[in-house]
């Protein structure tokens, strides 16, 4: 039962990405998200709570819910960012195109041949959803900062998607995914800082009229 | 039928305005006022019985239905929502639509009054009424069709009599986006912080107000009560849902459930204290974001 509502929260969190209308709400929802995976990890595995479950957990929750958080405030206020998300796809249109994921994500999850002992459904058309709605967010936003957070929720996805199909994945592994994720938003933070720099602003739009 | 299923649309006629006095009154304790007498609504609606009515020139019998016909509908809803787990008066399978149709009639109408007059002020109303209803109607549907799918029945006596603790157990997470949808959506379709503020009078900001300016005296009274009945019926669903108090014995079952009509309309009386009204491009977003909450409680059902 309580995996399910943790898989809810994570739903409404995904809408609330779709619905918000700043950045700030936005990072601040993808950090919650991140803590809720974490305690998603941790739930998953009831029983046989050895420390690398602990540590991928913790570690998992403290990087995406705070170091994260963190690294992109501090890329927002040094590229002196806008405060509005400014996207191609409205609010609204966004959120009903974010149901039509979810139904269609149930929908294929229902479908998908899962291997034995595998979680529930839902799990799966969650993590669906989130790679979904990651995706939307990339293609639908005109910032650089909002396209960081699709791929932030896009990796959250995958990482559901472990946590409900793998007993236990190796502990390098995960470690090794969570190193990349880490590197990226790093790197993506320092690329946003130069691109506000060279052009006054984070608008992906525009980049893609350059000429060399 | 049984005679106590005549206990809440009776209740409903009798007390209904006395939700409106338990909102302002949480109202004004929020603000540190005295408030208006509880009874306040019941003095309006006795003053404005006794009033004449003026009617433009300009207007046609559409005018002077709008008020008639939408108390008959809202009373007839009113016939339709059970409370305290006693089956409504009316009850047949589907008759969550009617509710939903009902209370669309009733809008229609004061739409087309409204249109009646001629006034742009008026029409402007109109324009935002229907806009932000088109939006609601949908959450609450799914709402219901999220609720029939869980208990299993497509009447609202059925639906409301299956609830139970042990439903909330096993069903707690749909029950619970269900219910916070259907919160928005009454505070939408009676025109309450944050969609509509019933206080001011300024042409821009107001919704429902807008719409009823040009009538007066006993149609003025109708509206007023029918919009009082209208609070009631969709507090009835959110308590049926909330509080499934089930003692087999009804009158214990429709006191808890009176109980939990009033906590609706302190809980009102508070979200309109802490918030400000939403800006109107805002609201759209507000409402669709209810209906993804139920689309998201009847997927899960479905599953």
């Amino acid at each position: 039962m309580t995996p399910d509502i943790i898989l809810i929260l994570v739903v409404l969190t995904n809408l609330r990405l779709l619905g918000a209308s700043r950045i700030g709400a936005s990072v601040r929802t993808v950090a919650v998200q991140g803590i809720l995976l974490g305690l998603l990890a941790l739930l998953a595995h009831h029983g046989e709570s050895s420390s690398s479950v602990w540590l991928v957990a913790v570690g998992g929750a403290v990087l995406k819910g705070v170091v994260f958080p963190w690294l992109l405030f501090r890329a927002l206020r040094s590229a002196e960012v806008e405060r509005e998300v400014e996207p191609f796809v409205g609010p609204i249109a966004s959120l009903l195109a974010g149901v039509a994921a979810l139904g269609v994500s149930l929908w294929l999850a229902q479908r998908l041949p899962l291997p034995e002992g595998a979680h529930s459904s839902v799990l799966v058309a969650v993590a669906l959803f989130s790679i979904l709605v990651g995706l939307f967010l990339i293609v639908a936003r005109k910032k650089a900062i909002s396209q960081v957070l699709g791929f932030l929720v896009m990796e959250n996805g995958i990482y559901t998607f472990g946590v409900g199909l793998v007993r236990e994945s190796p502990l390098l592994v995960e470690l090794g995914v969570m190193l990349d994720v880490f590197v990226a938003v790093f790197v993506m933070g320092i690329a946003l800082f130069h691109i506000s720099r060279e052009f006054d602003h984070i608008d992906t739009h525009e980049l893609t009229t350059l000429k060399d | 039928m049984r005679a106590t299923s005549f206990i809440h649309p009776l209740l409903a006629l009798v007390l209904s305005p006395l939700m409106l006095g338990v909102i302002n009154r949480t109202k004004a304790w929020f603000a540190g006022r005295c408030g208006q007498p509880v009874l306040q609504a019941y003095y309006d609606l006795s003053k404005l019985l006794r009033k004449g009515a003026v009617y433009s020139r300009t207007t046609t019998w559409v005018f002077r239905a709008g008020p008639i016909v939408g108390l008959a509908a809202v009373l007839e809803a009113t016939a339709l929502v059970p409370l305290g787990g006693e089956p409504a008066p009316l009850a047949f399978t589907g008759d969550l639509i009617l509710l939903a149709y009902v209370l669309g009639l009733m809008r229609f109408f004061t739409v087309a009054a409204a249109l009646d007059t001629g006034s742009s002020f008026e029409g402007m109303g109109a324009s935002r009424e229907v806009t932000f209803s088109a939006l609601a109607e949908p959450a609450l549907l799914l709402g219901l069709a999220a609720v029939a799918r869980l208990t299993g029945s497509l009447s609202l006596s059925g639906m409301y009599a299956a609830m139970s603790l042990e439903t909330w157990r096993q069903a707690g997470p749909v029950l619970a986006l269900v219910t916070a949808a259907l919160m928005v959506v009454l505070l939408a379709e009676n025109a309450r912080l944050p969609v509509d503020d019933p206080n001011t009078h300024l042409e821009l900001t107001m919704i429902h107000e807008v719409m009823v300016l040009d009538h007066s005296g006993p149609d003025l009274a109708f509206i007023l009560y029918g919009a009082a009945l209208k609070l009631w019926v969709l507090a009835a669903l959110l308590v049926g849902l909330l509080l499934p108090v089930r003692t087999g014995n009804a009158w214990l079952d429709v006191g808890a459930a009176l109980g939990g009509m009033f906590a609706v309309a302190v809980a009102v009386g508070v979200v309109e204290s802490s918030m400000a009204r939403l800006r109107l491009l805002r609201v759209p977003q507000l409402l669709v974001g209810a209906g993804a909450l139920v689309a998201l409680a009847l997927i899960l059902t479905l599953r």
